[in-house]
């Protein structure tokens, strides 16, 4: 009887290592192509957020981390592209986390110019509801595009929020939670990008 | 049961013993997803494929499979199967990915999956595994297609809208608009429309086979259908 068991909870076992080994093994070798299929999908992003005609730098190569959990909701270093016309700072597209969505975290870009006024907002990644919750991706509906042209003028910290909740942004239908993790998300980038203008852009690029 | 014709297969998986209507397996990730016909479609399609690939590895395996820890076996091969295609999908067809991405997580919790590695592809041979693991699959898309088409009709008055987000952006004209609403209707949308949806989708299919019955007054012996 016991061997019967031994033998089970060895096949078992067997079974367990032998897939978690093949998950590794794929995760192994996916590792690298992953990280460079994000990184080209970023790069296209970046263009989503602020116009091409805007700025005369290689956005991708002016580059600094930079680590500000607080406002970027991430403990892990964050990228800021800065984009420059004739040497002078256009817009920061700041590269940072809702940590609070339905599903976890949502990766955002979000653009920055004029030291206080959205660009444009991008949605790099997410595991929110399909059907529900995705519709802040931007080929699925204009939701993101209410960001584009908000600034903290005219806008108050008390009207960045979704309308349910006192402010000025729409929800989506059958969403509320990851709307109000992506308004509030994009109100701390601004914010720390409007306190941080100039130190963001004298700093050297670090990325690379 | 070792014995199933080839038409015996296909017939259950699109009609007789279809997955949704019939077996009503997988409602939990399914019934939330099918709020519009080409989301419906996309969660039909990703879950054929690895209903597919389970399928196959389990009956590839079914010798090697002690029959009291079966279970577990199966989480495991389904779990670290999906696992692979997601990971696989995400370095090699990203486009593909950010679109089908999202569903993917989803399978994992399918009881589809674990359902007819149970019932059929552990007491049957390779090509009659995989031909279940593609008919049940079509099968289930069918249902989840016509299901996301309803509510998205009677939801918000369109038919394939998003379509370009599958087909490319040729498609993004593709969108049917068939009325106008002052205000979506919710409930079609939100997942309670979705029980309301199917239970429709089954009264159909059970008046449908009422019918047939009645048309055949010999009355045919049902062999009985496996169930997990």
């Amino acid at each position: 009887m016991l061997t019967y068991i031994y033998r089970n909870a060895i096949t078992l076992g067997l079974f367990a290592v032998i897939s978690a080994g093949l998950v590794g093994l794929v995760h192994h070798w996916t590792r690298d192509r992953i990280q460079s299929e994000k990184e080209a999908a970023l790069y296209r992003m970046l263009h989503q957020v602020i116009s091409p005609d805007a700025h005369d730098n290689d956005l991708y190569q002016d580059c600094r981390l930079v680590i500000a959990p607080e406002s970027l909701g991430t403990k892990e270093p964050v990228r800021v592209f800065r984009a420059r016309k004739d040497g002078h700072p256009v817009a920061l597209i700041i590269q940072s986390i809702a940590p609070d969505g339905y599903n976890g975290a949502i990766e955002l870009l979000v653009g920055v110019e004029e030291r206080n006024r959205v660009t444009g907002v991008g949605v790099i990644s997410h595991q929110e509801t399909p059907g529900l919750g995705d519709q802040i991706e931007q080929r699925k509906s204009p939701w993101l595009k209410q960001f584009s042209g908000k600034d903290l003028l005219h806008a108050p910290a008390e009207q960045w929020k979704v309308r349910k909740d006192g402010g000025v942004f729409d929800a989506l239908t059958g969403a509320t939670i990851t709307p109000r993790a992506v308004v509030r998300a994009v109100h701390e980038t601004l914010t720390y990008a409007n306190r941080h203008w100039d130190k963001l852009f004298n700093e050297p690029a670090n990325c690379h | 049961m070792a014995t199933v014709t080839t038409s015996e297969i296909i017939n259950n998986g699109l009609w007789r013993n279809n997955p949704a209507l019939v077996q009503v397996l997988g409602l939990c990730p399914t019934l939330a997803v099918t709020g519009t016909l080409v989301n419906g479609l996309v969660m039909g399609l990703a879950t054929m494929v690895v209903l597919l690939g389970s399928n196959m590895t389990v009956s590839l395996l079914r010798n090697q499979i002690p029959h009291e820890i079966r279970i577990p076996i199966y989480v495991i091969l389904i779990a670290s199967f999906v696992t692979n295609v997601q990971l696989l999908m995400n370095a090699y067809v990203y486009d593909l990915y950010l679109i089908l991405g999202i569903f993917i997580p989803l399978i994992v919790t399918n009881c589809i999956i674990i359902g007819r590695a149970e019932a059929f592809a552990i007491r049957h041979p390779l090509p009659q595994a995989a031909l279940d693991g593609l008919a049940q699959g079509v099968g289930f898309t069918l249902v989840l297609t016509v299901l996301g088409a309803l509510r998205e009709m009677i939801g918000q008055g369109t038919l394939l809208s998003g379509a370009d987000l599958l087909f490319g952006p040729q498609a993004a004209d593709w969108t049917i608009h068939l009325f106008q609403f002052e205000q979506h209707m919710l409930l079609a949308l939100l997942p309670p429309g979705a029980f309301f949806g199917l239970g429709l989708l089954i009264a159909l299919k059970n008046a449908i086979d009422a019918r047939r019955q009645q048309a055949a007054p010999v009355p045919v012996l049902e062999t009985i259908v496996e169930h997990p």
